[in-house]
């Protein structure tokens, strides 16, 4: 069934990602534990992306003003992540500095 | 979707992988980020052509108010309430899933669809979207100190927490059962059950445990929208989902073993609440503690060869980590070796004490993770505690008895020298007496932590 064929392909992508992100992760080290947790709120800011799929399948036709409130919700959520974390994560980034000059 | 908007979702993983592999080192590391930003706006513009912006003005108002919200929030948050800005992050990661699954119950209530693999994603990413959301919020008000960091226990909550997650269970069964076409209130009960459950299970974890239970929440947040990327058949969110919920479960899995405890024990242990903890052995009560005038402490860094500062969440609270590097610098003049170690759970959440260093200056190259530092110590002529308790303890090392038992520490007790930095003699968040407060080797500096700090430096700088 062609059903059945499109899940195992979704679900062998998403085996494949959970092994890469478990590979990627173990190699950061703990000084940028914090920075990796706000990368991450970026990245699972992909959720906007969700959200702009469903409001483009959703508001074809009229749409009712509760789904409307729900999608601008979702929309918002989405939108703190992928902003808020990749701004976030730019700032703690750039105070990790090396010991400038040749002190001992 | 065309085969173009695909192959460009597929640079936009590609950009997400190797940003994340970029965080390896803190040289690359923002370089990593930036690839990753660009990552998520290719990714945006594909799915906006793709929806040919469709209802843009809905889009329109969530990237000015979410823009807004995250930005404004990113620049002006103190490195010390990090963790309280991730716990939101995550919360609203947690609460967009929940609501896209809302969304889309109401296109299937009303009879579009009827998909098995639809049903099942919906309802699983409502109610992990909703656990997130409600458990995020709950972190966030333990870690602004809007409410007790205090375990917060009844009895029978067990019992009320398995209820209600048979409630959940039974209206997931039904509504699969329908293919989603249940009542809209008990989709509704679905979701506050949900939500009421992540409240109950982080009301009775304590403020010490929060990194395992960020970290959780991370993991939450990451399945919650792998999941949701069944629901709206997305490749890019189910790549997405499970890159973040690997790295919330590894980090929560290394903060687990950092307290050497199973994570069923941070989540259903109440920590911390205990009242009298067993005294450790020899303990001897209050008089055998010494306290050394700042003075004192000062001579004894100035003249030391290798000084080992050891932060912890007391230094967060004073917000002395710009001290900390003042005395740090002050002593390096003299010549002083000076290091940092810095033990996992230090903080409240993990690498906390790393990112409040480095806003503070210190090169990333002194800062030692506990495995680098616990071989310095016993060269160490000062090993200087500013803040932290439960992870110096050495009961966990040897005292069968102690609730830490086990747990690995930093052996700042094996220095020369053991000066601990303490506002008072009460005991560290886990309620256990500290046996190394009564060692020969150590002294007692009361005060604020910051206030001392500045004393330290005074002092130095005098000599």
């Amino acid at each position: 069934m062609n059903d059945i064929t499109h899940l195992i392909q979704l679900l062998t992508v998403l085996l494949l990602a959970v092994f890469v992100g478990f590979e990627v992760i173990s190699k950061v080290p703990t000084t940028l534990h914090t920075p990796l947790m706000s990368a991450t709120n970026a990245i699972h800011g992909i959720v906007f992306i969700g959200a702009i799929l469903v409001v483009g399948t959703l508001f074809v036709g009229p749409t009712s003003p509760l789904l409307a409130i729900i999608s601008v919700a979702a929309l918002t959520l989405g939108a703190i992540n992928v902003f808020g974390g990749f701004a976030v994560t730019e700032r703690m980034l750039q105070m990790f500095k090396k010991k400038e000059g040749p002190r001992l | 979707m065309s085969v173009a908007l695909s192959l460009v979702n597929l640079v936009a993983v590609a950009l997400f992988i190797y940003g994340l592999h970029q965080l390896n080192s803190p040289p690359t590391a923002r370089a990593g980020n930036r690839l990753a930003m660009v990552g998520m706006a290719i990714a945006l513009v594909s799915t906006l052509l793709q929806t040919q912006g469709i209802g843009w003005w809905a889009i329109l108002v969530g990237v000015i108010l979410g823009g807004t919200i995250g930005i404004v929030a990113a620049l002006r948050v103190k490195m010390t309430a990090m963790p309280q800005m991730v716990a939101l992050y995550n919360g609203a990661g947690g609460g967009a899933a929940a609501l896209i699954s809302t969304l889309e119950f109401f296109v299937l209530a009303s009879g579009n669809g009827e998909n098995a693999v639809v049903s099942v994603s919906l309802v699983l990413s409502a109610i992990i979207g909703c656990l997130s959301f409600a458990g995020s919020i709950i972190a966030f008000l333990k870690l602004q100190e809007l409410m007790t960091g205090r375990p917060i226990t009844y009895p029978g909550q067990q019992v009320v927490n398995a209820v209600i997650l048979l409630a959940i269970l039974g209206l997931a069964g039904w509504f699969i059962a329908t293919l989603g076409t249940m009542p809209v209130l008990a989709f509704l009960g679905l979701l506050l059950c949900s939500l009421l459950l992540g409240i109950l299970f982080v009301l009775p974890i304590g403020g010490a445990d929060m990194p395992v239970v960020i970290s959780l929440l991370n993991s939450f947040t990451g399945l919650a929208v792998a999941v949701t990327g069944f629901e709206i058949n997305s490749p890019l969110l189910i790549i997405c989902g499970a890159l973040v919920g690997a790295s919330g479960t590894l980090l929560t899995v290394m903060m687990g073993k950092a307290m050497n405890r199973p994570l069923t024990n941070v989540l259903f242990g109440a920590f911390g609440s205990g009242g009298g903890s067993e005294p450790a052995a020899g303990s001897g009560g209050p008089q055998q503690i010494r306290s050394a005038s700042a003075d004192d402490v000062a001579i004894m860094l100035a003249y030391a060869s290798k000084v080992i500062f050891v932060p912890g969440y007391g230094m967060a609270v004073a917000q002395a980590q710009h001290s900390v590097k003042a005395l740090g610098d002050q002593l390096e003049k003299r010549g002083v070796k000076v290091l940092y170690a810095i033990h996992p759970v230090a903080g409240r959440m993990p690498g906390h004490m790393n990112v409040l260093l480095a806003e503070s200056n210190v090169p990333y190259e002194q800062l030692l993770d506990m495995d680098d530092a616990n071989p310095e110590f016993p060269t160490t002529d000062v090993a200087l505690v500013i803040g932290a308790n439960d992870v110096t303890n050495p009961a966990a090392r040897n005292v069968k008895s102690s609730p830490i038992y086990g747990m690995p520490i930093l052996d700042v007790d094996k220095a020369t020298n053991v000066i601990v930095l303490k506002r008072s003699m009460r005991s560290g968040f886990a309620g256990i007496d500290n046996p190394l407060y009564e060692m020969p080797n150590t002294s007692m500096l009361f005060g604020d932590a910051k206030a001392s700090v500045d004393a330290l430096t005074a002092a130095v700088k005098a000599l």
